[in-house]
Order: structure tokens, then sequence, then C-alpha cells
């Protein structure tokens, strides 16, 4: 996929400006961050999962090598076709030769982040093969022609009345004036339209959550069922995944499991978690008649050597992104590529790299809520931190403004009472500037940031005053 | 150099390991292995670690209940195609069934629904109404495990709209990792059918307007018949 990361500046302001973007956001990643709480709060054993989890992914990274050899043996005596593909071209042509081998006219599509990354669909429909995503929100975003904006609900930016217009657009064999008014009546009428697909496609393509050594497994996680669909009724499954997913065993994925719908949607477990190994047995009365699992690198291989190791345990569940109030407020597209949120600060950098995608560690404020949901425990913030430190090596990094700003500030904090005073005069301006209101609307040389939030009011002391007062017994 | 041997000798770099020291070679290799036989368990959650037979069955019920599964009880196999037959009428549905070759699901007096049609093998677009055995059923999330094969399609499991799973109380264990030992004792060490298919409930997605929606592209509906269970 083309990055825009570049722009993220840019497309972060037309996101906050995005009125039809903005309604969409309101509410929804909100709901998900209610229900994950909610989900959390029924399993009291969930921050000792996180450990177990935490441990089961580092052990297999740290035997990465082992690990996927043993499952590269197991799935091709399963009857599995094994490729490796180092760059996201390797993999594209991989599966460009699979469908013409198969004289492939139309694929079904389950949700796939790793076909995105590889710009999959492009490549498929310029070789003339129709593609058919058949993810509810996959298909959305396919009929609008844009990308994900989020990795587990990729149409989150759409209102429900855009997706009635678009349907409307697209399904011009559907009566004109039929009613469309309700979520269900959307969702059937993308269930007709999807369904006969299933049957007539060539080749069906899948993601992998996971794969397991001790089975050469591929795992696909859904609620809808369109990637069961998608793997059997397709005469050819291929699976797209990358190197970094294998777990060794079926209990140490039981317990990732036990994380991964918890965390994305607040469910208990997803509706379908489906084990795929091999192709059709000999008996078998459905299923496809090849297996194929394409596993990639495309720089993670590099990435397991560095500082940012850690970031190869995610399991995509987007816990991050949910909690994060940077994609709370502008959404997954404004991060220009394919994976939004913390994560994609963390991954897009390393993926891209730092000088196209520079703009997105610097992001974040910090609070740290993506480290505190993470049901792998990657410490997020800290792995952005390593990248604002590699742009700055690289020189990258800081502008004249920022550079000037930096040198009063660390003029004024070396010295301890020029700072308190300078503090003591501010926070009383601030005071005074609110006008008792507890919130500043506008505030000079601050304009980007009250032109979009309030700026919180000071009570009229500093904390250090707070702190003296407190020591000496004061009441408050 | 292929671009498998490349991609792991890539990995191998990074993991700082040298494939010509034999002995850490060995060694690695001995920890997965080590590993991949021995099936260790992680702590099951506390609401099923350690619970009798009954309390699972109470578990599953309420976790099946909060998935939008019907739960219809039968006291015997024998009672099953009279309870398949009754929650089609009930949900207002077409009294014809399909089912794989599974030898207790064909040994079943079918007959005795005067009003219930039977076809066999694999689904058709068609086919309004799947039936399965799973392999087990598991309390902590009300999941049913299921494996692919001429006995249960796996087509049944997705195209028609409507699944019902036949699941003898004996087969309802605590977590995943029991349904998963069930599997191994069914096909073997290491040795899966085509799909193992978790299934908590029917088809679903949140992907318009953040509301769930009942009937993706899966089943619209599912029912358990739950055979011989307190």
């Amino acid at each position: 996929m083309l990055s825009t990361t570049r722009d993220f500046k840019s497309n972060a302001r037309t996101a906050l400006g995005d009125a039809q973007l903005q309604r969409a956001l309101s509410g929804l990643p909100g709901g998900l961050v209610a229900q994950r709480t909610a989900a959390r709060a029924r399993l009291p054993e969930f921050e000792d999962l996180r450990e177990v989890g935490k441990q089961i992914r580092d052990h297999a990274l740290d035997h990465l090598d082992v690990y996927l050899e043993t499952w590269e043996a197991k799935a091709k005596a399963a009857g599995a076709h094994v490729h490796w593909a180092s760059t996201a071209k390797d993999a594209r042509d991989i599966i460009l030769k699979i469908c013409r081998d198969a004289d492939a006219k139309l694929v079904t599509k389950g949700k796939s982040m790793v076909s995105e990354e590889i710009a999959l669909n492009a490549c498929l429909e310029e070789a003339g093969v129709t593609v058919a995503e058949t993810d509810l929100g996959e298909y959305i975003i396919q009929i609008r022609g844009e990308h994900p904006s989020h990795i587990i609900a990729p149409s989150i930016h759409v209102t429900k009345e855009e997706v009635e217009k678009d349907f409307r657009r697209v399904h011009t064999h559907l009566a004109k004036d039929r009613v469309l008014e309700e979520p269900a009546t959307l969702v059937d009428e993308a269930r007709q339209v999807l369904r006969e697909k299933y049957a007539r496609a060539d080749v069906g393509i899948t993601g992998a959550n996971f794969l397991i050594a001790e089975t050469g497994s591929s795992i696909i996680v859904t609620n809808e069922g369109n990637g069961d669909l998608t793997q059997s009724l397709a005469r050819v499954h291929v699976v797209i995944t990358s190197i970094d997913r294998v777990i060794p065993t079926m209990e140490d994925v039981s317990s990732i499991l036990r994380l991964l719908a918890r965390s994305a949607t607040g469910q208990e477990f997803s509706t379908y978690t489906t084990f795929s190994t091999g192709p059709r047995r000999a008996e078998d009365p459905d299923g496809p008649e090849a297996y194929h699992v394409v596993l990639l690198d495309n720089g993670r291989s590099e990435i397991l050597g560095s500082e940012l190791r850690e970031v190869l345990r995610c399991i995509r569940c987007g816990a991050c992104m949910n909690h994060c109030p940077v994609y709370n407020a502008i959404g997954g597209h404004a991060y220009g590529w394919v994976y939004p949120g913390p994560i994609g600060a963390v991954l897009t950098p390393s993926l891209i790299g730092v000088k196209e995608a520079g703009h997105l560690p610097n992001a974040s404020t910090f609070c740290g809520r993506c480290e505190q949901v993470c049901p792998m425990k990657i410490p997020l913030p800290k792995l952005m931190r390593q990248h604002r430190e590699a742009e700055f090596r690289q020189g990258e990094g800081l502008g004249f403004a920022a550079r000037q700003g930096l040198a009063v500030w660390g003029f004024v904090a070396r010295r301890p009472r020029l700072y308190h005073l300078a503090n003591r005069l501010a926070v009383r301006a601030l005071a005074i500037w609110s006008g008792g209101a507890g919130a500043i609307r506008r505030l000079p040389l601050a304009g980007g940031w009250t032109k979009h939030r309030d700026f919180p009011a000071p009570q009229g002391h500093t904390f250090q005053q707070l702190w003296a007062e407190a020591k000496k017994g004061v009441p408050r | 150099m292929s671009p498998r041997d490349q991609i792991l000798g890539a990995v191998r770099k990074s993991l700082g390991v040298d494939r010509a020291d034999a002995r850490t070679t060995a060694a690695r290799k001995a920890v997965a292995s080590a590993r991949l036989a021995a099936h260790q368990r992680h702590p099951l959650p506390g609401r099923v670690a350690g619970k009798s037979a009954d309390d699972l069955v109470g578990v599953l019920r309420a976790q099946l209940t909060a998935s939008a599964v019907t739960i219809v009880d039968v006291a015997r196999l024998a009672d099953v195609p009279a309870a398949v037959s009754g929650y089609l009428r009930a949900q207002n549905l077409p009294q014809r069934v399909r089912f794989g070759a599974d030898e207790t699901l064909a040994g079943l007096p079918w007959a005795s629904a005067a009003t219930l049609e039977v076809t066999r093998g694999r689904a058709a677009l068609s086919d309004e109404v799947g039936v399965s055995m799973p392999v087990a059923g598991v309390a902590e999330t009300g999941t049913l495990v299921l494996a692919s094969g001429p006995e249960n399609p796996v087509t049944l499991n997705f195209v028609p709209e409507t699944h019902v799973v036949v699941l003898e109380a004996s087969r309802i264990v605590a977590g995943y990792e029991d349904a998963f030992a069930l599997v191994r004792e069914r096909f073997g060490e290491g040795v899966m059918p085509r799909t193992v298919n978790m299934i908590s409930g029917p088809s679903r997605t949140g992907d318009i307007g953040g509301r769930i929606v009942m009937g993706a592209h899966g089943p619209r509906r599912m029912c358990v018949v739950l055979v011989g269970a307190p």
C-alpha cells in the first residue's frame, strides 16, 4: 500500500475538520472501550493471563526459527504448500502465480491486514482477477475505494447513512425504492450480494491470526463467518500471513485466545475461531483442493534483532487504538499507512522507515493507556520514544523553532529558582486568563491546541506549592 | 539462496544464533521439542477450574444464552429428532435438515419425527438447516468445537441459515485445552482434520453503525440440543 504517512500533519488537520468523520468516530471506539472493561471485569484472571500471553510470545520469538521450521514440516505433512516471501513484491508475485495456475477469475477474500500491507487487491485487479472482499467492513470500504481505518473494524469511519448511499450506488440490480434504513437490512443486503460469490470463487484468500507449530495449522478469528465460507467453498485456499505469527502449542494458543476477543471487542470469545490444516482430505465432501500459506517477512526479521523486538508480540486486537486519544480524534486514515494507532506508530516506522513515518511516534501524548490495555504488555510508549531518538540521531527530527524552544526550556529547567518563579507566574496568569472558568477556550501562542479542545485552567497554585503546603499540614 | 533460507538466516542473525554452533542449535531445538511434547497447560479461568460436571453445565448454559444460542434439553439421544422438529416448528422454519455421515446422528430415530425430511452430505446453498455433532462443548465461553470430515462436513456449520448442534452432556469440558485433548485423542498427536471450528453462537457483525446484527454471512440462528444434561 502506498504511504501518505509523510503528510500526517495535514492528514490529521483534515480529519479533525471532517464533520462526517468526527460523527462516525464520536461513539464507536468508546463503545469498544466500555465492552473491553466489562469483559475484563468478568474474568478476574485477566491480568495474570496478560503475563502468560507475553511469556508465550517472547518464548516463541526467541525460538522463531525453530518454530517456523517445525510449523512448516507439519503443514507440509498435511499437504500444505508453503511459500516464503522476503518482500511485499515477492508475496504478491507468489499469490498472483497461484491465481494464474488456478485460472482464477474471481477471488473471495477474508479480512487480512497483511494483504493490505502488500497491496494485494490492486495487484490482482491489475492482472484481471476480480477481488471480492467478504468481511462486511472490508466490503464497504472496497466499494468506497478506501482502505481500512481500524485493524479489526475497517469501516469504523463510515456512518450507517453513508453505507446506505454506497449500497444504493453499487447494488443497481436491486429495486430503487427498497427500504434500507436499519443496519439489519443493510447487513442482509450485503449477505445476499456476497453469498453467491463464495461458491463461484476460484481462490479464497484469508489471513491468519496465528500459526500453530505443533499441528502446522493456521488460525482465523472472525465474527461473521465470511472467512470460513471463503476458505471452504473456493477451490484453492491461500493464507497470507507473516513470520511472527507462530505459536508453539494448542495450549499456548488457548491462553492467547482468552485475551484476544476480550481485548478487541469485549466479547467472551469471537464467534468463529477456525484452525485450518492442509487441503480437503481424500474422504472429505467439502473444502479446498489446495491449501497455500505465504509467509511474509517484509522487515520483521530485522525488527526481531532491534530494540523494537517487543512489538512483534502484537496479536492485532486493536485495543491500543480504541484507547488512544490521538486515534479517537483523527481516526485511522490520517496515519497514512496500513496500521493506525499506537501499534501503527511503532510498526509503521519499523516497516517503511523513520524517514517516511517519523511523524507517527511524535503524534503521541505518551499518556500510556495503550500499554496499560495491551494484552501482550507491549511497552508502546517506550518503543515510540526509541523511534523518536532514532529520528533525532538521523537529524530528521526537530525544526528550528522546536530546537530554540527546548533550549529555552533547558536553560530555565536547570535553574530551580527561576523555574519555580516562571511556573508560579504562568499558573497565576493562566488562572486569571481563564476568568474563573474551569477551562480556557483560546490561548495566545497555543492556538493549535485550543482550536480543537479547551485547555484546562490551573487552580492558582503550582504542584510544588501544593506539596509544600500539604507537608506543612495546610488543610485543603 | 532460497527465500526460505534467507529469511530463516535473517531470523537467526537477529536472534544472535550461530547455526554452526551445533550444541546451541541442538539445545534450542530440544527446548522447542520438549514444549511441543509436554502440552503444558497454563492456568484455567476460575469460573471453570476444578468445577464439578454439574457446575460446568451451568456455566455452559449461561454462556450459550449470552451468545444468543437457543438451548433445547432432551433426556436421551432418541429424543433428538422430535426436539429438532419442535424447535424448527417454533421458529417457523421448514421441516428439512441435512447432516453428514456421523454414526450417532445416522442412528437416531428420525422417522419418529414424521414431518421431518432428512438429507445427507455437504451443505448446498439452498439448505436451510444443518445438524452437527461436536467433538466437545467448552463451558468457559459456551464454545462448540467441531471437526470437519465426512461425518460432519464443515459447510453445514456455515452455509445453512440455521445450525443445530447435538451436544451430549458427556462431551462438556471445562476449557479449550480439554477440547483440544479430545481432538488429539481422535486424530492423533499433532494431527488435525482440515478444519477444527470453534463456534460460539450465530454469525454476527458490528460493521454498520457499531450495532451488533445477527446473521452476517453464516447462520442467523443456532440451537444446541443438550442431551442428558442436569
